[in-house]
């Protein structure tokens, strides 16, 4: 800085900077990346979230597989859980209460690990939610977005994968659940079930090997490559950023990546591990030596699987019963309508959403700046009550617990459930519209009476 | 931009901050090393929790005596003339080229060969091709029924308003074929269809324990104590609450499941055991496209 | 209509208690209080009534119940000790609720349905003679499919299996036995008394469990878990995003 005596700091950075560039040639990149500009609104944070989430995924994961034995062997429990003593269990789910009741901080790693799995899928729908609302995903960044949407695809993969390679009673039900739901694709779903359990549920001891490498090495290594893809053209293409001020759709103003965005940066990661931490701490979060070891003979009631599987399950219980079948034959078996055409129809529309809306709305143009989702009111609407459609469904595979909590007959909701899922979303539909307007009416008024007001002013002033 | 007052401020608050989160994580490590500590997990959590939380708040609380002010940038473009320039790269290089047709149609056939020969091994993976041994029990007539111990299973040990899980002898118990419910009606009660009138002696009736829907173990016996006002008894599964009438061969009475439960002939021995009269009505387990409605293969 | 029949059954049958009714045995006593309370649904002299319609004498209630010959006091006891008797409408699921008879009229309607006919004594369920872990093994087998494997309770087409948190050992050992309401039984030859005793011990664990992870989300799973990570953890750090993002005034 100009008028200032070098401090010794100064010194020393400009002398490491000097080092390292004279072994990489790597200063240009370096100032190019420092100063590359990141828009200043808090939405635009939500994605480094999920990031961070991933990095603490990483970091506990790693040391759980020091610890974990991905076997089916069966072994007999003579550990320090009494109830569990003597009982018939896999390895994998007694290397697993091991490594949370003997191990020091094994616990800790292994609920942040969890918790930090739920949070990960959390934060990329939260962030989906802002792209898709604000019209992000528009050209040219139609790759980012699909890169994305893959990401939350395989995350939703490895994590039903990793928590059930811990064999308890809950986990092991959904494994089977998930077998059936492969079983249940028409033309080649029992050849793809026996494929890939290595033979009928439960399958060979290779079906643990084959999860457990999916789990720690081809899933982690896909997702951090699509990160890294993803990243690259977040920047490549430079964000986006709301309109207003002195944006507009050819200058970008936003805040340097350093010396002003780390701090912000740096800051929400360590919030991040803060928060997951204190979740793994003093949350307790799937205690496996409650459940017991998977067998197939047995069943809990109240099974679930993880909030970002548990979307399927109200599909799954609300289908009424039926097979397809032509005469003797099975053609589409039951949970396919829950278990794959459900999912199917919800990322199908998602990743054919910019396609969509290009046609739709004959909107070919490229765009820098962001909508307000108030102004565009049928984009909005659609996903509001696309939205709702999916928290609908959710909601009814809560209807046992319902019943259980404040008795209300199960029967009674599921049929209200099911005229609710035709009912609702256009109902949403239109409310969201009403509301759009609504709120950019209000606008209006206020912007007719600040002219007035302004206008009265100069008035006065000129007489 | 604010001022020197509240600048200085700000510094003492990040170094009061970090002072804390060094602090916490030394906390981390006592309560870690001092096993003797109760609420292990808790503690660990809170300290190390605590120090990341004082760190954020370092860095948020500090990020205005760095911060720069906002900066003006352009966005970038497509660049059309070096996309024209490499596809032009590109064309200039097969000038030399006359056959594209046959090279480029030979490149593919060659590339999609190798692809599927890579692919190939991965059949190796299960029996693909082979769906046999998805119907397929240890179920076959004359096997006795065990219960958990291997312990031989008396018709006398079924009674009314009870419900046993049972396996085949000798057989692993962990295969999806092999868990069967047992429990025990009023003979003048069953309908069951023509073709099974003998599979129920003494009104005891075995159905596969894995339900047809998705395969979870039907772990719930609906046994009621006072019929009139009760639902009638009922085989359920607790994942979807799919529900088999015993009674009438296991057919679907609420739920989503889209076939029947199978049901296992039974037999009594001489010694008053109970033996497998057969093989089961149906494939046991969730269904998949082209399972028939008839008999479970050996 | 039923409950205020009930209702009034039940004042004037303590009215005439309060005016001192000159019953002396147990038997007896509880012959009076079963002809006032229970009789217009389990029958005279406890022989049930398999059909809904009023009782000679008992006015126009239109109830119907099993018969209780033969279930003996333990069915009786834990009926009336739990209060899921006396039921308000037979169609009406039974449910924990607080007794209707003191302990005294209880021991007394006890012992006149055990009069009725041979049947099963109270039990006395030992659950330190048990082992938890044998226990854990015959409840996952046999209870956790209706009960839920941390006994939270669960759901039953169409009913109710409750959670067994404040089940005493004598609850557990008599529901076990009976099979009340769509519950399946467990005779001393199906589930020994011994085994009993593990199941108790185990139920026991289950309703103070091991939560050594910290703050347990009801033991049901991860429907719970799922509302804390959007609603702590996604409100939280929604909130540190919002927070760093602010401009000073």
């Amino acid at each position: 800085m100009v008028g200032r005596a070098p401090r010794k700091g100064d010194v020393v950075i400009r002398g490491a900077a000097r080092t390292v560039d004279e072994r990489t040639h790597a200063a240009p990149f370096g100032l190019k990346a420092l100063r590359y500009l990141f828009p200043e609104h808090w939405t635009f944070l939500l994605g480094e979230v999920a990031l961070y989430t991933f990095i603490v995924l990483i970091a506990t994961g790693t040391y759980l597989a020091l610890f974990f034995h991905p076997s089916t062997a069966q072994v007999v429990y003579h550990g320090s859980y009494a109830p569990l003593d003597g009982m018939r269990m896999t390895e994998a789910y007694r290397s697993t209460v091991h490594l949370s009741l003997d191990v020091r901080a094994g616990l800790l790693m292994r609920q942040t690990h969890h918790w930090a799995a739920d949070v990960f899928v959390a934060a990329i729908a939260i962030h989906l939610m802002r792209i898709v609302f604000t019209g992000a995903f528009r050209k040219p960044r139609e790759l980012t977005y699909y890169v994305g949407l893959t990401i939350l695809t395989l995350a939703l993969l490895e994590g039903y994968l990793g928590y059930s390679l811990v064999d308890d009673l809950l986990s092991g039900m959904g494994l089977a659940i998930g077998y059936a739901v492969a079983l249940s694709i028409p033309f080649v779903g029992a050849n793809i079930g026996q494929l890939i359990w290595g033979g009928p549920f439960p399958g060979t001891p290779d079906f643990w090997s084959r999860m457990y490498i999916a789990h720690v090495f081809l899933l982690p290594l896909l997702i951090a490559t699509l990160i890294a893809l993803h990243l690259t053209l977040v920047a490549s293409l430079h964000h986006t950023q709301f309109g207003g001020g002195r944006r507009t759709e050819r200058r970008l103003v936003g805040l340097p990546a350093f010396p002003s965005q780390v701090p912000r940066s740096l800051g929400l990661m360590f919030a991040v591990f803060a928060a997951l931490f204190l979740l793994g701490g003093l949350v307790e979060i799937n205690p496996i030596w409650l459940w017991g070891p998977y067998h197939v003979g047995d069943g809990t009631n109240g099974a679930q699987p993880d909030w970002y599987l548990g979307w399927l399950i109200g599909a799954l219980r609300l289908m009424p019963a039926f097979d397809v079948t032509v005469l003797d034959y099975t053609v589409i078996p039951n949970p396919f309508w829950g278990g794959v055409l459900f999912p199917g129809i919800v990322f199908g529309t998602l990743f054919a959403w910019p396609s969509i809306e290009r046609r739709v709305s004959g909107d070919r143009a490229r765009h820098n700046l962001l909508d307000r989702p108030r102004d565009v009111r049928w984009r909005t609407a659609t996903a509001t009550a696309f939205l709702s459609w999916l928290f609908l469904i959710f909601l009814a595979g809560s209807a046992d617990r319902a019943y259980v909590l404040f008795g209300w007959s199960y029967e009674t909701q599921l049929q209200v459930y099911r005229v609710l899922v035709f009912v609702l979303p256009p109902t949403v539909f239109w409310l969201t519209l009403k509301v759009c307007d609504e709120l950019r009416r209000n606008e209006e008024v206020v912007r007719n009476r600040h002219e007035a007001e302004t206008e009265a002013r100069a008035a006065a002033h000129r007489t | 931009m604010t001022g020197p007052r509240s600048s200085r401020r700000a510094e003492l608050a990040v170094a009061a901050l970090l002072g804390l989160a060094a602090v916490c994580a030394a906390g981390f490590v006592a309560v870690y090393a001092l096993d003797s500590i109760g609420h292990q997990t808790q503690l660990l959590g809170l300290t190390l929790g605590a120090a990341f939380a004082c760190l954020a708040a370092a860095f948020i609380a500090g990020r205005r005596l760095v911060a720069g002010e906002d900066a003006e940038d352009e966005y970038g473009g497509p660049a059309p003339e070096a996309a024209d320039e490499i596809g032009a790269l590109v064309e200039e290089s097969a000038t030399g080229i006359e056959r594209r047709r046959l090279l480029a149609g030979a490149g593919a056939a060659a590339g999609a060969a190798i692809g599927a020969a890579l692919l190939a091994p991965v059949v190796s993976l299960g029996p693909v091709f082979d769906l046999a041994s998805m119907a397929r029990t240890p179920w076959r007539r004359g096997r006795r029924l065990v219960d958990e111990t291997g312990a031989p299973v008396a018709a006398s040990a079924v009674r009314a308003d009870e419900f046993l899980t049972a396996y085949p002898e000798g057989a692993n118990p962990e295969e999806i074929g092999s868990p069967i419910i047992l429990i025990r009606l009023d003979p003048a009660t069953l309908r069951l269809p023509a073709s099974r009138r003998s599979w129920a002696p003494q009104g005891i009736l075995a159905y596969s324990k894995i339900c047809t829907h998705a395969g979870c173990a039907i772990a719930l016996y609906r046994a009621p104590l006072f019929q009139p006002v009760e639902q009638p008894p009922g085989l359920v599964c607790p994942c979807h609450y799919s529900t088999f009438d015993p009674a009438t061969g296991g057919t679907v009475v609420f739920g989503p499941a889209g076939r029947a439960l199978p049901q296992l002939p039974l037999r009594i021995d001489r010694a008053g055991n109970l033996r497998a009269g057969g093989t089961f009505s149906g494939p046991v387990g969730p269904s998949w496209w082209g399972v028939r409605r008839g008999r479970a293969t050996s | 209509m039923l409950a205020a029949c009930a209702l009034l059954g039940a004042w004037t049958a303590s009215a005439a208690r309060a005016a001192g009714g000159a019953q002396t045995t147990p038997v007896a006593q509880g012959a009076e209080l079963y002809a006032e309370n229970c009789q217009s649904c389990h029958g005279i002299g406890g022989t049930g009534k398999p059909e809904p319609g009023p009782v000679n004498g008992v006015g126009d209630v239109n109830g119907f119940g099993p018969s209780l010959a033969g279930v003996g006091a333990l069915a009786a006891d834990f009926y009336l000790r739990t209060g899921y008797m006396p039921l308000r409408s037979p169609t009406v699921q039974p449910r924990r609720s607080t007794p209707e008879f003191s302990p005294a009229e209880i021991r007394a309607l006890t012992a006149y349905v055990a009069s009725l006919a041979q049947g099963p004594a109270i039990p006395s369920p030992d659950p330190s003679q048990g082992s938890v872990s044998e226990g854990m093994t015959l409840f996952t087998e046999n209870c956790a499919g209706c009960h839920q494997a941390a006994a939270a309770g669960g759901y039953v087409p169409d009913a109710v299996a409750p959670p067994l948190g404040s089940s005493s050992p004598l609850d557990i050992a008599e529901a076990v036995r009976i099979g009340p309401n769509l519950m399946p039984r467990f005779s001393p030859e199906r589930l020994t008394d011994a085994q009993l005793n593990s199941l108790i011990a185990y139920i026991r664990t289950a309703q103070s469990p091991d939560d050594r992870g910290g703050l347990a989300l009801g033991h049901v799973g991860p429907v719970p878990e799922g509302l804390v990570a959007w609603l702590v953890a996604g409100v939280v750090l929604v909130g540190v995003c919002i927070t760093i993002a602010r401009r000073p005034a």
